[in-house]
């Protein structure tokens, strides 16, 4: 048994791509030895800006020889056969022997691989493992790259040191040889260090003032940090990135604390953070009182001469004219508001089918107001007096009561969203995108516009992914909301959907934010009429309609696109249009095509916002069976109601009632499956191509209700032609009450009433099932009979899809 | 400390250059040092641009198989960076030292500390850092990776190896550095304005020679420059840059594709080019250079298959 190490050393490796190097060496390392079958122990795997290491223990010498068998075509099969198994196997005609398999003659092939030394493996591997090393980038170098065929590294490779035990393993990769020898820090060692074998490796180089393992460099340059802040009377701002990135600039870490001018300060400390961060990869401290301090933490790479007295003086210097920068930019932009800075977004391109930010800013706007106006946001959050909602642990007693009127939140949420892009136009966010929304807050409040404006401006971005806050300040909600909405109804209509794991314009995520806000307010809202309203705003058009010619359009593409292929005379229609009820009334009048790509454009994008929903319930730990289950009814575009017959579900399914419901309606369904049982033809025939335009059809909502209430009123039980033996009639009592009880608790939104409903039927489908033949030789009463249990699976169908739910 | 870097500060000596306190002596010195590593020190090129990059010294010659090290100052002029000599550390007008290897030297990394030894930073003083920045030139068709390279967290380098120029693959890759020589030179003489600087030691300060410069060229280029004769002046450039091609001369055709290059620069300067516009233009230039790139390559690349058998393009 022997250790292994092998050094690679290049120059400088981008510190980004230091971890992920690290895992491809282990991963090709391993490859390598798994296809020759040399066993190991431990694999570590260091990593330092000038070298990638690895130390395999516990090796072998040498492979075993291995003998292994391959059967062939059998005797008398065509030369043609024979010699290709041959050519595959490796062996030559006379070296096959002849089996008798199944009583036929049958040609083997014994093959024969004898051991191998261990070092002349490595000795293969190494080159391997260099060829095909993938990094993100790589590039040639030197003379060698007169030939594009040359090696490729990510910087210049110069160096590799192998050593099995105290051996070098004898490799060489384009002119590059390996050996034992290897340089240690690049100022503070001179000439070169030999390494002995795997266990003085790291030993040898910290006397040559390298800390090759990442993981060291990272804890001392934290902890230093901490202690240099500390004996400063400051507390470190933990940042682990940097504390990764700092260890992967530098061999030999040497944190070291300065000062920059405190009139710096008067700059938001996110700035002056950021800058620090990005720019110069420095830290930041606090005072006790949690307030940025005029202090900053580079990482040098030596132990100065001096101390680190010229090093901390020019670091401070650069810092200081980045700070400037900052400083400089933070005064231009306040010299206008944000809504003068907001004039610039109709320079910025929003997307080339979607016209400019300044085009979104206005749906925004419009639907932001629309979602207060409504009472979507900001009104009462228990929408159903002893309603199971919302069921999140956020609940609604955290969401912040708006203190003024409606009409107040409505204007407030409007002016909000119309200066919610305007920062991405200032010279700040020019310079640190990352700083978007933060710094519209900052100038929003300079300018002295209300907090809730500001901060709604501030976190309307929010939330950016799992984790993030969840806005619940109303004016806040609103715009983010809205915000998000747009997005989506946006790109769906414009056709620029997620596809596999291609999502550019970030739609998946915008759908679990909408899913987020609305769970955790607890706010309603109905996804198909804010698509509507949507599509209102954002054909809102006569700012650019051209009255003299009618048909010069100078508006978006969005609109270009919409109106494409209608003719004048249905456009004009279009552009009188006021309301979006009003609007859709003369959509479908002008064109039906249209209206069908807008409904289908809705209808996909709900389907969407349903799988975001599932993903999310799923992490959350739900069953999938029973997202599915709910899901299955189809049609719900309120995700907080959605979300809430989930969870009642999950609770019930939980329970013995539950459990014994779901055995009784699989028994009722497979009877009614294996009998082919159509149920009540009650479907109402309109002769429409597709019959859940019905479904949210305002005109039709009604009749179907009616139809619906008739069916459940008026139970087949009525008109029974025999007398019904006891469990029967048992059970057409327990519908009769539970049917209408637990149809009450759905349209309430008591999900656990529902499912108490249920529970209630338990017993008597059991005794059903116990004592009443079904498949009766009367013909009336199998019908009664088959009819009572398709009610009795419609009944629980109020609840949810219960063949869905496995167990 | 190589045998060559020991010539090349005992050539320093010998003249007594003085980096620390003169910007004509650091110039100097890096000139001694890179001549004696077998550069031949080229004068800047007689044309306005943007950066030494567009120096046919280092695009036109990254070409090709022949071994080529270069060393020269070129003058760049950046339009929209002009701040009328109020600002302490931006410039329209300022200097660049390129130096550029062919194929690169498996030590060039060590011959570039050495530069700066030379000039007066001692890296166990001061933080020297290679840190990632990949360079990409659309204009030229042209992409490297390298570092920018720190001193005490300040940028004073830009270091690449060159993959690909005018579109073609560099066989070989050529090192390029690129030292900011105001910068460099207000750290080491401990300014903090780059008119603060002492420009020969005896007394004529960088501000004596370029501040009245950046004042008026400022002006002329935010104020003054008649735009009509700018977008004339680019039509002619495009134009003569078509006819050189057309009659196999690229070098020729190159040098009117740096020329409408700045004169794009002035126009922005003007801000009378939309955002849309822009990109336009932009493509413009982008076509001129690597289309003279392109021919040069290819007007070359029979002689160079000659010198270099089995080479090709």
């Amino acid at each position: 048994m022997a250790d292994f190490l092998l050094e690679l050393r290049s120059e400088e490796i981008p510190a980004r791509m230091q971890a992920g190097a690290r895992a491809e060496l282990e991963k090709l390392f391993r490859r390598e030895m798994d296809a020759a079958g040399v066993g190991m122990g431990e694999i570590t795997v260091w990593s330092t800006p000038r070298r990638l290491a690895l130390i395999a223990r516990g090796l072998p010498s040498e492979t075993q020889a291995v003998s292994e068998e391959a059967k062939g075509p059998p005797v008398g099969a065509p030369d043609q056969a024979v010699d290709g198994f041959c050519r595959k196997a490796g062996v030559t005609r006379d070296q096959l022997e002849v089996r008798e398999v199944k009583g036929r003659e049958t040609y083997f092939a014994v093959i024969e691989t004898p051991g191998r030394t261990v070092r002349d493996v490595l000795a293969e591997a190494i080159p391997a493992i260099i060829r095909d090393f993938a990094w993100p980038k790589s590039m040639r170098w030197g003379a060698a790259s007169i030939s594009t065929e040359s090696m490729r590294w990510v910087r210049p490779l110069s160096g590799i040191v192998a050593l099995l035990g105290d051996e070098v393993v004898e490799c060489e990769v384009h002119g590059v040889t390996s050996g034992a020898v290897t340089l240690g820090h690049r100022f503070h060692h001179s000439g070169d260090i030999t390494i002995g074998n795997a266990d003085d490796y790291a030993v040898k180089l910290h006397a040559g003032k390298v800390i090759v393992d990442q993981s060291i460099r990272e804890d001392y340059i934290a902890q230093e940090a901490r202690g240099l802040a500390e004996v400063s009377g400051l507390r470190l701002v933990e940042d682990h990135g940097l504390v990764v990135e700092n260890a992967g600039l530098t061999e030999w870490p040497c944190p070291i604390l300065g000062y920059f001018d405190e009139e710096f300060l008067d700059v938001p400390p996110e700035v002056i953070q950021l800058t620090a961060r990005v720019n110069q990869k420095y830290f930041v401290c606090e005072d006790s009182a949690g307030t940025l301090a005029n202090a900053f933490i580079c990482t040098a790479n030596i132990e100065a001469e001096d101390g680190g007295a010229a090093i901390v003086d020019g670091n401070r210097k650069v810092l200081a004219a980045r700070l400037s920068d900052a400083r400089f930019f933070w005064d231009v932009d306040r010299q206008k508001t944000l809504a003068q800075h907001a004039e610039g977004l109709k320079r910025i391109t929003f997307h080339e089918k979607l016209g400019t930010v300044a085009d979104k800013v206005d749906r925004v706007a419009k639907l932001a107001r629309w979602l207060v106006e409504e009472g979507i946001v900001g009104a009462s959050r228990s929408p159903r007096e002893g309603g199971d909602l919302p069921q999140t642990s956020a609940g609604p007693n955290e969401v912040p009561a708006f203190a003024g009127t409606q009409e107040e939140l409505a204007s407030l949420a409007e002016q909000a969203a119309r200066l919610c892009k305007a920062d991405l136009v200032t010279e700040m966010v020019g310079e640190f995108p990352e700083l978007q929304g933060l710094m519209g807050g900052y100038y929003a409040r300079a300018e002295g516009l209300p907090d809730a404006v500001a901060d709604a401006i501030r976190d309307h971005y929010k939330p950016v992914g799992q984790g993030d806050d969840v806005p619940t300040a109303p004016v806040t909600v609103a715009v983010s909301l809205a915000d998000k909405l747009d997005t989506l109804f946006a790109f769906y209509f414009a056709e620029e959907r997620p596809t596999g794991s291609k999502d550019p314009f970030a739609l998946r995520r915008a759908a679990l934010a909408v899913n987020s806000i609305l769970t955790a307010s607890g706010y309603r809202l109905n996804l198909t009429e804010a698509a509507w309203r949507w599509l209102s705003a954002a054909l809102d058009i006569p700012k650019t309609y051209d009255p003299d010619t009618k048909v010069k359009w100078q508006y978006n593409d969005l609109t270009i696109r919409f109106i494409g292929d209608m003719n004048v005379f249905d456009v004009n229609h279009i552009l009188e249009t006021e309301s979006w009820g009003d609007l859709k009334g003369r959509l479908e009048y002008a064109s039906k095509r249209k209206y069908d790509l807008v409904r289908t454009s809705f209808m996909d994008l709900l389907d969407f916002f349903a799988d975001r929903l599932k993903v999310q319930q799923r992490e959350a730990g739900v069953r999938h069976d029973l997202i599915d289950a709910v899901f299955a009814l189809g049609g719900e575009d309120d995700l907080v109601r959605l979300l809430a017959r989930v969870h009642a579900l999950q609770s019930f399914m939980e329970t013995e009632d539950g459990t014994n419901l779901l055995a009784g309606y699989k028994r009722a369904a497979n009877i009614l499956r294996k009998e082919d049982w159509q149920g009540a033809d009650d479907a109402p025939h309109t002769g429409e191509e597709d019959p859940l335009v019905l479904v949210d059809d305002p005109d039709m909502r009604e009749i179907v209700a009616a139809q619906m209430a008739e069916k459940n009123t008026h139970p087949a039980g009525k008109a029974l032609s025999y007398t019904p033996e006891p469990a029967e009639k048992a059970l057409i009592d327990a519908l009769d009450t539970a049917g209408p009880q637990a149809e009450a608790a759905v349209q309430d939104e008591r999900f656990a009433d529902a499912m108490s409903a249920l529970a209630s039927l338990r017993k008597p489908i059991d005794d059903f099932f116990e004592t009443v033949t079904v498949n009766d030789d009367e013909e009336a009463k199998r019908t009664a009979r088959l009819g009572l249990l398709a009610r009795f699976r419609d009944a629980v169908h109020q609840v949810a899809d219960f063949g869905k739910i496995e167990g | 400390m190589t045998l060559r870097t020991a010539f090349a500060m005992a050539a320093c000596t010998m003249t007594s250059r003085d980096p620390a306190t003169s910007f004509q002596d650091m110039i100097l010195a890096l000139h001694d040092f890179w001549a004696a590593q077998g550069c031949v020190i080229l004068q800047p090129y007689d044309m306005r641009m943007g950066a030494g990059t567009f120096h046919t010294a280092t695009t036109l010659r990254a070409l090709g198989p022949e071994p080529w090290n270069a060393a020269f100052v070129q003058p760049c002029r950046r339009p929209t960076d002009g701040r009328y000599g109020e600002n302490p550390n931006r410039l329209q007008h300022y200097y660049q030292y390129q130096v550029i290897l062919k194929p690169s030297p498996p030590d060039i990394q060590d011959l570039y500390l050495e530069s700066l030894r030379v000039i007066g930073i001692d890296p166990l003083k001061h933080d020297i850092r290679f840190v990632e920045d990949d360079w990409e030139s659309p204009t030229l068709g042209a992409w490297g990776l390298g570092w920018e390279v720190w001193c005490d967290g300040m940028e004073v380098t830009q270091f690449t190896y060159f993959q690909q120029m005018g579109g073609f693959d560099c066989k070989p890759v050529a090192g390029e550095l690129t030292y900011g020589l105001e910068r460099l030179a207000m750290y080491i003489q401990g300014v903090d304005s780059v008119y603060d600087l002492s420009f020969n030691g005896q007394g004529t300060s960088y501000g004596d020679v370029f501040l009245e410069n950046e004042k008026q060229m400022s002006k002329w280029n935010f104020e003054v420059a008649e735009t009509d004769a700018l977008f004339d002046l680019f039509a002619k450039a495009e134009k003569e840059c078509e006819n050189a091609l057309a009659n196999d001369v690229p070098i020729a055709a190159y040098e009117q594709a740096v020329e409408a290059s700045h004169i794009f620069n002035l126009l922005q300067a003007r801000g009378v080019i939309s955002v849309q516009e822009r990109a336009s233009y932009m493509g413009r230039v982008r076509d001129l250079a690597r289309g003279s790139c392109e021919k040069y390559a290819q007007l070359m690349a029979p002689e160079w298959a000659e010198k270099y058998p089995g080479w090709t393009l």
